[in-house]
């Protein structure tokens, strides 16, 4: 009597060989052009910045009288001079470094207080819930320029500050979606299967939920980079972020206002710079986004 | 079946008693609690060694939230859960009840983490309960219901078919050897000929392991294949349990009656001609009073409107239990003479 | 002999993209007016796309389609604009499986009624408003004045679909489509929607498409009935022949996994396995790996199609055989 059928997918098909689900993810993305394309041109970004010094640029701080305002082109500067005469490639290079710092720091701090907030709300429920969730809110209630320029102008310029407050603007948003996803999964029968089995509350959330929340988590943080490289730049620009004379394109873009009718392709050089990697930044967050999707 | 004779006799295994659990509805911008959803009131029923019970009832009569409470995963309000003479609280843990009561739920994917691979998620359970060798027990209940091991312990849920998914889910709840097994509209979701997979499969286990089954389902056919009792809730009450031939050829609430009758009469000449109920079930909210069928009942007198009827047996030592005026001579419904009859 | 109102030809419909599906594979099929069907199949069977094809709500750039759709004389496949928008809604409807997504949850019953009625009838609000009352008696609203105002969320399942029923017959389709309509249903709601169903179609005179998974089902509802397997009509007749005579292995297979009438501790007689998954379009019996009686044949070439019977056909090569040596 105690026979199975050991049948099965009569059609057999032969059985995949069994891989992890982030070289699946990797291997999709791969095959997503624009997604790499935009990949590539971060990873410059980065690489050119971290090695800033080794490329044999000019010294992004030494101005020069003569050289002022040199248009994109002139002979020593490639791309130009600023108001000082400093190198504009060596200072949009070196400005790669504080500005992608500042950009994407905050956001993976976030990422990790933000998630650590939500999934707890999201599992536990409940007053732990409503406590965190009408925290959140009232931070909601502020648009967060206006919120990153607050705690700011409060905490006073400089690099520290900047980072803090703009840490501070999007732990809101990451909680908020954390706590969506996490709700979402909580009530899946999987949960309940866990819990059943015996398994206490950090196991579960441990082994069953955080594999399963922190990609939506993490595509959403992505997207934020770009938002929070733009609102560091514009803390710079308004003068409560990075000081000068350090390079750094929000600030360059705010000292580079007054020659924009002077060259107005060297004031925007800076401008660009954010334009592009913001940009490649969201198209990059897309692509992950589809590449993480488990079921096609 | 031999298993079922033997087992009537001795103690029940599992016993509930009394089980309630009422869910708060919150509204209004100062959530206060507005209303009661009554999902189980006052259920009661034993199950003994081997045997298969059977639960039935429409959407909102609370067997689901009974399958949930029975393990924990709904905390109850009031009430006891004895297993093997232990009881939960005093007696046991929740996580030794846990080990002891496994569940098989209608969503075989849903039941499954779509990022663990299937032996994973088999040996999960055994790990958190800290058994021996969690890989090679979920290895051999993998084969023994019917996945090779090897094929298919590396996969994801989502390269699995819907019966092949069930099975995972049903080694899952084996893996921790559990003595009772709730299947929770466990054959619900699968196709017709898949299904009739999983129920030999399902009798074969029950077989070899010494299993017992609580059966939830809305298929009347399948639950009186599967089951050696049925019992029949309505808006969070037992109506009527009794052994299942019993039920099947005399069923005595009028409810289990409209039930039996509302299925399709697979003959085509001989069709269903006027519906048995009219009308939807009630909301659990608000539940009518006294019978809370006495809304939709044909048999509905004044009595019935204001007493509560209690679950008592047909007659003297009788295993058929109902809770209908009917069958209590001295409930003072008029046609309670006549009893079971009508 | 009247002519079909629907009439398939060799109908085949592909779904294109990462992976190719054949969801139906030389389908055809014959319906009389005021007839009722029912096709009856597991999921993944080709009987919702049937429908969908019907209407013509495949998206178009994924699908392959060929072959011929006829409704009363007209080919549908050409049909467009105005014409097609007529054609759906007023001569053919359809019945969800779920009303409450089938519903706009923002209008209210009766406007949702009065909608379809004056896009079609092209009469004026409070004629329409008349119709729509008059459709919610027909489908036995209880007070359905009041519901007229209601909107779908404040009405239980089984009301929610007779106004869904009401909706779609509201034009006075000559064929109605019905994609398991009664699924979601408690089994005291399924048996007063199906009555119900019969009775308008009885009122109505109109053809009724019954999707269903469930054999009991088209026995309640259907004259007759189509069982699909692997996008393919493997056998059809009359419902009192498909029950009492199945002749396809696989229809034998389903009417046993019913469990009607089935003594309990007995071992069933399970279909082995699953069915296909039809990324390749199939050039034998579909059925035949899962089948008990299959001969080397079977997997060889596609089964012929043999009629016992007037508008009866079972697609099988070993239809008619004794089958005693099981």
């Amino acid at each position: 009597m105690a026979q199975v059928e050991a049948e099965l997918q009569p059609q057999a098909e032969a059985a995949p060989k069994p891989q992890g689900y982030w070289s699946g993810v990797l291997g999709r993305l791969a095959g997503d052009k624009v997604a790499m394309a935009c990949l590539i041109v971060i990873a410059l970004l980065i690489l050119s910045a971290v090695f800033a010094p080794w490329l044999g640029l000019a010294d992004p701080y030494r101005g020069s009288m003569i050289a002022r305002l040199k248009p994109i082109g002139t002979e020593g500067h490639i791309l130009g001079a600023d108001e000082q005469g400093r190198d504009m490639l060596a200072r949009l290079i070196y400005g790669g470094r504080l500005t992608l710092f500042i950009g994407l720091m905050p956001v993976v701090f976030a990422f990790f207080i933000g998630s650590a907030l939500g999934i707890a709300a999201g599992y536990v429920g409940g007053l732990t819930n409503t406590i965190i969730m009408r925290v959140v809110d009232v931070f909601f209630a502020f648009p967060s320029v206006l919120l990153a320029i607050a705690i700011s102008g409060a905490l006073g310029a400089g690099i520290t500050n900047s980072l803090v407050s703009l840490t501070i603007v999007f732990i809101p948003p990451v909680t908020r979606v954390a706590e969506a996803v996490t709700s979402g999964v909580r009530s899946l029968d999987y949960i309940d299967a866990a819990r059943a089995s015996g398994a206490g509350a950090l196991t579960v959330i441990r082994v069953h939920v955080i594999g399963n929340v922190l990609s939506p988590i993490f595509v959403y943080a992505t997207s934020l980079t770009s938002v929070c490289m733009i609102l560091a730049a514009g803390l710079s620009f308004l003068g409560i972020g990075v000081r000068p004379p350090e390079p750094e394109w929000g600030l360059m873009l705010n000292t580079l206002r007054a020659a924009i009718y002077v060259d107005p392709w060297l004031a925007a050089l800076p401008g660009v710079m954010i334009f592009a990697t913001s940009l490649c930044l969201n198209l990059l967050s897309d692509g992950l986004r589809s590449a993480m999707n488990v079921r096609d | 079946m031999s298993a079922t004779d033997t087992a009537r006799s001795t103690a029940p295994l599992l016993s509930v008693r009394e089980l309630k659990k009422h869910f708060p509805i919150h509204g209004g911008i100062l959530g206060r609690q507005q209303a009661v959803v009554q999902a189980v009131d006052g259920v009661s029923f034993e199950v003994a060694a081997g045997e298969t019970l059977g639960i039935v009832g429409e959407s909102g009569c609370g067997k689901s939230t009974t399958a949930k409470l029975l393990i924990g995963l709904t905390q109850m309000d009031e009430g006891d859960i004895v297993l093997d003479g232990r009881r939960l609280g005093p007696d046991m843990s929740l996580k030794a009840l846990r080990r002891d009561i496994q569940m098989v739920f209608q969503d075989s994917y849903a039941s499954l983490n779509p990022r663990m691979t299937i032996g994973d998620s088999v040996a999960f359970g055994a790990r958190v309960q800290g058994l021996d060798d969690p890989q090679g027990r979920a290895r051999r209940l993998m084969a023994r219901v019917g996945l090779d091991p090897d094929r298919f312990a590396g996969r994801y849920p989502h390269e699995l078919s819907g019966g092949q998914r069930q099975r995972v889910n049903i080694a899952r709840a084996l893996a921790m050897s559990p003595k009772v097994v709730v299947l929770d509209e466990a054959v619900s979701a699968l196709d017709k000929s898949v299904e009739a997979q999983v129920l030999n499969l399902l009798a074969d286990l029950r077989e070899e392991f010494g299993l017992t089954y609580i059966f939830i389902s809305h298929d009347l056919n399948v639950v009186r294949y599967i089951s050696d009792r049925i019992l029949v809730m309505y808006l969070g009450e037992v109506v009527e349990v009794a052994p299942v031939d019993d039920i099947w050829n005399a069923p005595a609430h009028p409810y289990t009656r409209s039930l039996f009758s509302a299925m399709p009469s697979m003959d085509p000449d001989n069709r269903t001609t006027k519906p048995p109920l009219s009308g939807d079930p009630p909301n659990p909210i608000d539940p009518p009073s006294g019978c809370r069928f006495h809304t939709r009942c044909p048999m509905a007198s004044e009595v019935c409107k204001r007493k509560h009827p209690v679950l008592g047996r047909m007659g003297q030592g009788s295993p058929h239990w109902v809770a209908c005026h009917l069958h209590d001579p001295a409930s003072g419904h008029p046609k309670a003479a006549e009893g079971a009859s009508v | 002999m009247t002519d079909p109102i629907l009439q398939i030809d060799n109908l085949n419909v592909r779904f294109n993209g990462k992976r190719t599906v054949h969801a139906i594979n030389d389908l055809s099929l014959k319906l009389m007016p005021g007839e009722t069907l029912a096709l009856l199949g597991e999921s993944g069977s080709g009987k919702s796309v049937t429908l969908k094809t019907l209407l013509r709500l495949l998206p178009e750039r994924r699908t392959g389609l060929d072959g011929s759709i006829a409704f009363d004389g007209t080919d549908i496949m050409t049909l467009s604009g105005k014409r097609l928008r007529s054609y759906r809604g007023g001569d053919v409807s359809m019945v969800f499986q779920e009303p409450a997504l089938a519903l706009d949850p923002v209008y209210t019953v009766g406007d949702q009624i009065a909608e379809a009625v004056m896009r079609h009838k092209g009469v004026d609000k409070s004629e329409a408003m008349a119709t729509a009352l008059d459709m919610l008696t027909r489908v036995r609203i209880p007070s359905p004045e009041r519901r007229l105002k209601n909107y779908p969320h404040e009405l239980s399942g089984g009301m929610r679909q007779r106004v869904m029923i009401a909706l779609a017959l509201a034009c006075r389709p000559r064929l109605l489509l019905a994609d398991e309509p009664t699924t979601a249903l408690d089994a005291t709601v399924q048996i007063q929607i199906l009555l119900l169903l019969r009775e308008l179609q009885r009122e109505f005179g109109m053809a009724v498409i019954f999707v269903t998974h469930d054999i009991g089902v088209a026995v309640e509802i259907s004259e007759r009935i189509a069982v699909m397997y692997a996008g393919q009509i493997v056998e059809e007749g009359t419902t009192r022949e498909v029950i009492a005579d199945p002749q396809h292995p696989y229809t034998q297979g389903l009417l046993a996994a019913n469990l009607h009438d089935v003594a309990k501790g007995t071992r069933l007689d399970a279909i082995p396995g699953a069915p296909p998954s039809l990324e390749t379009r199939p050039d034998a019996c579909s059925f035949a790996p899962r089948c008990p009686l299959a001969l080397p044949a079977c997997r060889a070439e596609l089964p012929p199609v043999k009629t016992p019977g007037p508008r009866r056909r079972v697609a099988c090569l070993r239809a008619g055989q004794p089958i005693a040596a099981e």
